[in-house]
């Protein structure tokens, strides 16, 4: 029950909120349905999604005679659980495998990849993190007081060295030691920025082509992310080809709403969503828990 | 890319042509378009729903409704609302003239981008002649004294660190600090954290009564979605601050955040920060943001970013092209700088009604071009670029062979580059033909969409 009751009192705040809704006496009338498109829109799943689903919601709750919101919040649930695509490999729990962390700045990539190296050392698995954000001011300390904490090698350069050639040196690294899980933190960089696109572009096929291992391109978004996190994400999976993505933050007030398009809209998994500060809140996805501590029902 | 909000009501009004008189279900219509570009923008769906009602009323005037353009006419009442609700106080720094130091206290959510707002904010204040130091007060995060320290050595500003454990006590070290060392104003960054944090908003709390500060500022991402309204109103509830920094204004977020800010808390937005580079910070203009929330054309945005890609070397350049005439060189600078600003086709959908015309014409504005064209010009000699006009028909074959082109297309480059001469040559006419000749050229600009004049021509 540890990590359901983590995930559950991380997005209390938007089950709240949802649960308003539904207990509003058992009678489903006209407001009901309106509130419900409100509610949704205020976690940011976008206008026209919500719009979308509460109609859909409609539909079934005709068709199939769903009166009382328990029912409904059981149909919800399903319905949103729905357009994730499932995951056909988790690249953290298949080894080995290389994963290359990419973002806009401040989505939380370097904090994210300190608690997974952290969580897969202590599960006995053999890690490196490759410190490929040259850019930023103390990227690298960052990195390496997360690597001391963790008592896992950081393989980087010095400041405003070339990225791929530090993806080219774990690499190395990683096969004369033979590593489990390569974990590379790269700078963050705003998606409408076109030469830092290609920048990155380059890191990753440097990667892609030098690795002997699997290597996965996961997008780390901040769930307070607005509507903006589709433009993002679009941009980043036309310009990388991007395998997953891993939503940080999830626990405030945000409700990550936006994680729901993304991931329909590019058909792009979630790995790992982040619920708290510590090294165990950063959790593996599932949509269906996720959606019904989402809406508000009790697990089974 | 979204649809501009003026393209979408000129179709909504196009499909009521003819009807003669507006009524007040067309206008429903329209704020419902109205409703759904202010939520893509993340404006919170309770600030939508009464800044709509606020505007359907005014919409509603006979002078709206009768008017011949009714779209610009709603566009322009809900511009005008949008410019006057995020822009109706002063912003600007307010620092108290007879205290030494002054205090600047920045706070946000973690990622915001408060460390780098800070630099920002000491280069800015050192440039007005000020004296500043900066306070690492984020004692959480691994390493981030050390990304202050390394910021304010490269703008030359001096970083406290303390003893990097107890943030209170750091804060308040670095007053003493500012005054040993003859500094006249402190800015205090903090570590980041979630509204919902009690111990971490105590702790600035505690920070804030520790320092004083005569300005709080909010750090707020510009991507922030609806939950924006619970981060600030918990914030200005504990900290109170008085101003916003909204970051990340760079990128392509339409920033309704800002309009929610305002409408939630009533704090001005004083700041807008667009990039990595110190110089980065602005003042906020309410005009440009409305626009931008509603995704309509940002034209002095266009002008700014040509600006900033233009430098000294380029300007030069561009009046030896006047002297000497255009090379290909010139042209190859050219084709690098609108590939530098994103490549043409989002040059085009900044400008207004831009996606519009781009639809209308069909045309497929390719930026694979440019790297055609770009090809062919590495492919020929140094003299070949100086003097095209020497090139025949031998060397243009080989230079299709070299670039992997068709002879026809390097013969479309060349045709291309002399009307480019000819351009450049009619205006060498005017700018050496006095006054006749300058407005001449006024015209060339005021055709080309160049209001500004700041492109290198």
């Amino acid at each position: 029950m540890g990590l359901k009751d983590r995930l559950r009192s991380g997005l209390q705040r938007s089950r709240e909120a949802l649960n308003e809704v539904f207990y509003m006496g058992g009678e489903v009338d006209e407001d009901f349905w309106e509130d419900l498109e409100d509610t949704l829109v205020m976690g940011d799943m976008g206008a026209d999604v919500a719009m979308q689903v509460t109609d859909d919601l409609r539909d079934q709750a005709a068709r199939e005679n769903l009166k009382s919101s328990k029912q409904l919040e059981e149909a919800l649930a399903r319905r949103l659980a729905e357009v994730f695509p499932s995951c056909d490999r988790d690249p953290f729990d298949t080894t080995p495998s290389c994963v290359l962390f990419v973002g806009i700045n401040g989505a939380g990539k370097t904090t994210t990849v300190g608690k997974l190296a952290g969580r897969a050392k202590a599960a006995g698995d053999s890690v490196l993190i490759g410190g490929a954000d040259t850019f930023r001011a103390a990227a690298i300390e960052q990195l390496e007081v997360w690597g001391d904490r963790a008592g896992v090698e950081v393989v980087t350069r010095e400041r405003g060295a070339d990225p791929a050639s530090v993806c080219y040196d774990v690499l190395q690294r990683a096969d004369a030691s033979g590593t489990d899980l390569v974990l590379i933190d790269t700078a963050g960089r705003l998606h409408t920025s076109p030469e830092l696109m290609r920048e990155l572009a380059k890191v990753v096929s440097v990667t892609r082509k030098r690795a002997t291992m699997p290597v996965s391109v996961v997008l780390v978004i901040d769930a307070t992310t607005g509507q903006n996190g589709l433009a993002q994400a679009e941009e980043f999976n036309h310009a990388l080809d991007i395998d997953g993505l891993i939503v940080t933050k999830l626990d405030g007030t945000a409700k990550g709403g936006i994680a729901v398009r993304i991931s329909s809209q590019l058909e792009l998994p979630i790995y790992r969503i982040g619920v708290g500060e510590g090294i165990d809140d950063l959790q593996a996805f599932d949509a269906l828990e996720f959606c019904r501590a989402l809406v508000g029902e009790e697990g089974e | 890319m979204f649809n501009s909000l003026s393209d979408r009501l000129q179709d909504t009004f196009d499909k009521l042509k003819g009807k003669g008189r507006l009524t007040e279900d067309d206008i429903n219509v329209a704020m419902r378009e109205i409703r759904m570009a202010l939520l893509e923008a993340d404006v919170n769906f309770k600030v939508v729903k009464q800044f709509v009602a606020t505007c359907k009323e005014k919409c509603l005037t006979a002078d709206v409704l009768d008017s011949l353009t009714p779209a610009q006419n709603v566009v322009k009442v809900v511009l005008d609302q949008l410019t006057e609700l995020l822009g109706s106080t002063e912003s600007g720094l307010v620092l108290m003239p007879n205290r030494t130091p002054n205090v600047i206290m920045l706070v946000g959510l973690q990622g915001s981008g408060k460390t780098t707002a800070a630099a920002k904010l000491a280069y800015l204040l050192k440039s007005q002649g000020r004296s500043p130091l900066l306070a690492a007060c984020d004692t959480h995060r691994p390493a981030a004294a050390d990304q202050l320290e390394t910021l304010g050595a490269e703008i030359g500003v001096p970083v406290y660190r303390g003893d990097g454990h107890d943030a209170v006590k750091v804060a308040s070290e670095s007053i003493h600090e500012a005054v040993d060392h003859l500094n006249d104003v402190v800015i205090v960054d903090t570590a980041g954290r979630l509204q919902i944090d009690e111990e971490m908003m105590q702790e600035a709390v505690d920070i804030k009564r520790a320092v004083k500060p005569d300005q709080v500022l909010m750090v707020v991402d510009a991507m922030t979605g609806q939950d924006i309204v619970n981060v600030v109103s918990e914030f200005s509830e504990r900290t109170d601050f008085d101003g916003v920094i909204m970051s990340k204004l760079d990128g392509d977020a339409r920033g309704g955040g800002a309009l929610s800010v305002r409408e939630v808390t009533g704090k001005p937005i004083k700041f807008v920060s667009m990039g990595e580079k110190p110089d980065s910070l602005e003042v906020f203009h309410p005009d440009r943001m409305a626009k931008r929330i509603l995704g309509m054309g940002d034209v002095v945005g266009i002008i700014e970013q040509a600006q900033q890609n233009v430098d000294e070397e380029q300007a030069a350049a561009a009046e030896r092209m006047l002297r000497e005439g255009f090379t290909m060189d010139d042209m190859l600078d050219q084709m690098q700088s609108i590939r530098k600003m994103g490549g043409l086709s989002k040059i085009i959908s900044m400008l207004p009604n831009g996606e519009r015309a781009l639809q209308q014409s069909g045309a497929n504005v390719d930026d694979a071009q440019i790297t055609r064209i770009e090809a062919m010009i590495r492919s020929m000699t140094a003299e070949e670029r100086a003097k095209p006009k020497n090139i025949n028909g031998q060397r243009r074959r080989r230079i299709a062979a070299g670039s992997g082109r068709s002879v026809q297309e390097v013969n479309q480059l060349l045709k291309q580059w002399g009307e480019m001469n000819k351009m450049m040559g009619k205006m060498r006419g005017m700018t050496q033909g006095g006054k006749k000749g300058r407005r001449q050229m006024k015209q060339m600009m005021d055709q080309m969409g160049m209001g500004g004049g700041n492109s290198p021509f």
